[in-house]
């Protein structure tokens, strides 16, 4: 800037020749022969870039640390791919069901279904996905674990019947022969993108086993069911693919695929590895057990024959759900839209409502303590003001823990308070007052907490209230009161809302001091955020029931800044 | 008007206005008295009729006006000392200061001096009651420190008050809880963690922070506005929505940092808290060395430029020792902010960052120890040094800026 400035300085007095040509000819040039325009624009574009440059830092490091963990919460607050990373092709094929009348999904959905929930059983993935979508609806959770633990029973059916009709499959190199080769890599692929979506980790790596495009073609879903296994145990498990013998789920899907017609016929022309114990398989069909997964999964869980159960799959399969602001707001996803939450698990709103109008009431208290101390601190002279204001600064700068713990001192049954009132006679001992673990103690505590963040911006408005006005309104006749109504007042509402916004802000998201001194009527939504983090685990809830909570802050600071300015933050008097 | 004129030149009468006035408060105070004795009307009429003696009696004393109060202080002192015990006895004393404060103060028309001449009575009764009411509500601003600080030295393992304490005995007192927090690995870690943390979150948002508000202070910057409610945004979101988007973000963070560039667990961990409460520090310092910044003169850089000084000299030279005190009072409020900090650092951190804060806020939801109290008082005595320098800081700005001096 003063670089730029002393060049232009140059231009107009010890370059005199110059000069003179550019009073002649045309647009005026600066030292180095640059229009001046040029040069003007150039030396500003320096300058922001300058302060840009300044600034850059700070910005990327609050950006990365701040703004961007905010977006993941919001993120979170819609994002619901669980359903359909755990269980792929189950959410695939209910598209075809709309359960809008009582019949259950098809075959096809359960035999989507076991092969999903194998997979998910193997990588304790299944819990994960009941817990849930055991949020939406209770019992999903037992239901996934009872399932994961017996899923291995279903399909130990075909192992027998597989293992008696060619004891060579027994062997896991049977299995590995039969369905090496070339060809089949993007199978492959495919499935390792499966594994990575349900476990959100990459999969990459060797697997020790190609597949043969040939058998895929064949068989499609044994090639499916091996190549999930294979990846699971050379990636997951480190072992080798070729010592290992194949999971249940292999022997199912082989079964399903020889018990298709056109299989068996294609078969007969088959002659790679692993021909004679297919053809002993496809002679041995006639003993088959009845392929019936619908029953098979019914009888491990009855859940799995409740058709509310199957609603709520389907309705929580897309990846981005609204469902949890549904929740937030007490109500819920159905197939046919939103309905209101039963009466008895409504919840939300009103600790939306308690928590808007418990923060109201300890603005109220705050005006009404701040603007008398505000007012005295403001026509004080200055030395004695100055004295006072440190009253109102101590608490300010004192932990909220301190002042917190201080509450429950002196809130408590047993405490400070109660002693004194016994001691008085005021109150029986029998009778103690409860103070605390209601909203009492919450309102009481919060008040003494926030007062300070009402009293600064109060006295910095008032302090610019000329006196004179209020003797002059005085001299012409007004009362006391008509002189304070009439003219300081109005003069004094900025202050006012300045202090009730910050206030009600920093109320609206308070969390320790409720949580200690609040006991359960005094909590406030922070603290179920909190609880849905810590304890209940449910975190999309948690993001949703924190966005509506942004969004409400940020329409308020939107007005903070109409009223005062975001510029005119102060600290400290 | 001429009559209460007239009142404010010459001193009230004692018999209609000073005794009456005096008997009430006593009276007040006898109540208490009573009460703890068992007979409160015992001590209404007792307290009236020592007030109205003692307004008798200090009357004539008003030249004399230490001595005498000194002489009531201590004739109220042994009372009570007599009749209790040493608690008593301080109480008492403290009622007498009161009382005979109070009779000099209405006796000899001071009670008019915060008003104008031409107050009426009935004015005067309101401002006065104004001042009280006042000075009630700053006793509920500081008040509710003392018992915390008093509970302290408690000998009992308790929340309460003993009769000991309340004997000043010096048995009920003990200094164990200090050595509790002192002594113990419960307390010291926390302690030790939050002098890791704290200083080095407020280096990152001083630093960062300073340079970003000398950018923002430039004339010319644009999307000035845009750029400033981001910055100024980690200080207006409520903290248990910073701390649930920090939870989310942090955690496959820590994760990434330790298996890809396979740094130590309980490393990882300090980053992750240091990081959030230097982004929650920043916002305090942008306000505070911007303020300090609208005073700054722009023509001294470049009277510091055109003498040959390059930027950086410039900065360091003249700009920084003058925009300092807002740099170390913003520092101030950022250490402050992460050292008070417990939200995020619940969310962000594990068992190993354990601070000050979270270990109290523990003891306090499960009620452990009164070992809660000690670590209160020091934490009072920390914020009263802390508060002290701002203020020293502060005053030092406006006097190098040339404002009105205070």
């Amino acid at each position: 800037m003063a670089r730029a400035n002393s060049r232009l300085l140059k231009t107009n007095t010890s370059d005199g020749d110059r000069m003179s040509d550019t009073t002649n000819s045309g647009p005026m040039l600066a030292a180095d022969g640059t229009p001046l325009k040029t040069s003007l624009a150039r030396a500003l574009r320096r300058q922001k870039l300058r302060a840009l440059m300044l600034i850059a830092p700070l910005l990327a490091f609050v950006v990365l640390t701040f703004v961007v963990p905010i977006g993941s919460m919001l993120f979170r607050s819609v994002e619901n791919q669980i359903v359909s990373g755990t269980l792929p092709e189950t959410v695939e094929a209910l598209d075809a069901w709309h359960g809008q009348d009582d019949t259950l999904p098809d075959e096809t959905v359960f035999q989507a279904l076991f092969f999903d929930l194998f997979r998910a059983a193997e990588a304790k993935e299944h819990t994960k996905l009941g817990s849930r979508l055991n949020y939406e609806r209770t019992g999903l959770s037992s239901m996934f674990r009872t399932t994961g633990r017996g899923i291995d029973d279903i399909g130990e059916v075909f192992q027998d019947w597989l293992e008696d009709a060619d004891p060579a499959f027994k062997d896991g190199i049977t299995w590995y022969e039969m369905l090496s080769g070339t060809g089949g890599e993007d199978l492959i692929q495919e499935r390792r993108a499966l594994w990575a979506n349900m476990v959100g980790e990459g999969f990459a790596g060797d697997i020790g086993f190609t597949l043969s495009g040939e058998i895929a073609a064949l068989l499609p879903q044994t090639a499916a069911a091996y190549s999930d296994w294979a990846i699971y145990t050379a990636v997951a498990d480190e072992d080798v693919v070729s010592e290992e013998d194949p999971w249940e789920a292999v022997y199912a899907a082989l079964a399903l695929d020889l018990a298709r017609p056109e299989t068996a016929f294609a078969l007969t022309s088959y002659t790679g590895v692993g021909a004679r114990p297919l053809a002993n398989a496809i002679a041995a069909l006639p003993s088959l057990p009845q392929i019936d997964f619908r029953a098979a999964f019914i009888e491990e869980n009855d859940g799995w024959g409740n058709i509310e159960n199957w609603q709520t799959i389907k309705i929580y399969s897309p990846d981005y759900t609204t469902g949890y602001f549904l929740n937030a707001i007490d109500m819920e996803k159905g197939l046919e839209g939103v309905n209101a939450r039963p009466e008895n698990q409504q919840l939300y709103i009103k600790l939306f409502v308690r928590t808007m109008i418990m923060s109201l009431i300890i603005t109220g208290s705050c005006i009404f303590l701040g603007y008398p101390v505000a007012w005295l601190l403001a026509n004080l002279p200055v030395r004695s003001a100055n004295v006072l204001m440190i009253l109102v600064l101590l608490p300010f700068w004192t932990s909220l823990l301190v002042r917190t713990s201080a509450w429950k001192v002196l809130l408590q049954q047993q405490g400070v308070i109660n002693d004194i009132l016994v001691w008085l006679g005021f109150v029986d001992d029998a009778n103690r007052l409860i103070l605390m673990n209601n909203s009492t103690g919450t309102i009481i505590a919060m008040t003494h907490i926030l007062l300070p963040f009402m009293i600064l911006p109060l006295y910095s408005v008032m302090k610019t209230i000329p006196p004179s006005y209020l003797r002059a309104a005085k001299s012409l006749g007004a009362t006391n009161w008509t002189a304070f109504w009439r003219v300081y007042f109005p003069q004094s509402v900025p202050g006012i809302g300045a202090g009730s916004i910050l206030v009600f802000i920093l109320a609206i998201g308070y969390y320790i001091t409720p949580e200690i001194v609040g006991g359960t009527d005094g909590v406030f939504i922070s603290n179920r955020i909190a609880y849905h983090i810590s304890s209940s685990l449910n975190w999309g809830l948690a993001a949703a029931l924190g966005s509506i909570l942004l969004a409400l802050v940020l329409a308020l600071y939107w007005l903070y800044d109409r009223i005062v300015g975001i510029d005119n933050v102060k600290l400290g008097g | 008007m001429a009559q209460s004129l007239k009142l404010t030149l010459q001193r009230p009468s004692l018999w209609g206005f000073t005794a009456p006035l005096t008997a009430a408060v006593s009276a007040a105070f006898g109540y208490i008295a009573g009460t703890s004795f068992g007979n409160p009307l015992v001590g209404i009429v007792a307290g009236a009729v020592i007030g109205a003696v003692l307004a008798a009696l200090l009357h004539p004393m008003a030249e004399k006006r230490m001595m005498a109060r000194l002489g009531v202080i201590a004739i109220f002192f042994a009372a009570g000392l007599f009749a209790t015990n040493l608690g008593g006895g301080i109480a008492a004393g403290l009622v007498g200061a009161v009382l005979s404060w109070f009779v000099f103060w209405i006796d000899t028309g001071d009670y008019r001096k915060g008003v104008p001449i031409y107050y009426t009575g009935g004015q005067t009764l309101w401002h006065n009651s104004f001042v009280f009411i006042c000075g009630l509500i700053f006793f509920f601003l500081i008040a509710p420190l003392f018992p915390v600080m008093w509970l302290s030295f408690n000998a009992q393992d308790f929340f309460t008050f003993t009769p000991e304490m309340l004997a000043f005995d010096p048995e009920g007192y003990s200094l164990k809880h200090y050595r509790d927090f002192l002594t113990t690995d419960e307390w010291m870690q926390p302690l030790k963690n939050s002098l890791i943390i704290a200083p080095i979150a407020t280096v990152i948002s001083v630093s960062l922070g300073t340079l970003a508000a000398i950018g923002l202070s430039q004339s010319h910057v644009p999307g000035r506005q845009t750029i400033m409610a981001v910055l100024i945004s980690p200080m207006i979101v409520p903290l248990i929505i910073s701390a649930t988007g920090m939870f989310f973000f942090y955690a496959p963070l820590g994760n990434w940092l330790e298996l890809t560039l396979g740094l130590n667990k309980s490393f990882v961990g300090y980053v992750k808290v240091i990081l959030a409460h230097a982004v929650l520090g920043v916002p305090f310092v942008i306000i505070t060395v911007t303020a300090t910044l609208v005073g700054f003169d722009r023509s001294l850089t470049r009277a510091a430029a055109n003498m040959g000084a390059n930027p950086v000299t410039t900065f360091f030279r003249v700009q920084m020792p003058l925009i300092l005190p807002g740099v170390i009072s913003g520092g101030l409020f950022a250490f402050i902010t992460s050292f008070d900090e417990v939200v995020v650092v619940l969310f962000v951190g594990s068992a190993q960052q354990q601070t000050l804060p979270w270990q109290m806020f523990t003891g306090l939801r499960e009620q452990i120890s009164p070992t809660i109290l000690a670590a209160a008082t020091i934490l009072v005595t920390i914020s009263i040094l802390l508060l002290t320098t701002v203020e020293l800081l502060r005053r030092r700005s406006e006097r190098l800026r040339g404002l009105s001096p205070s």
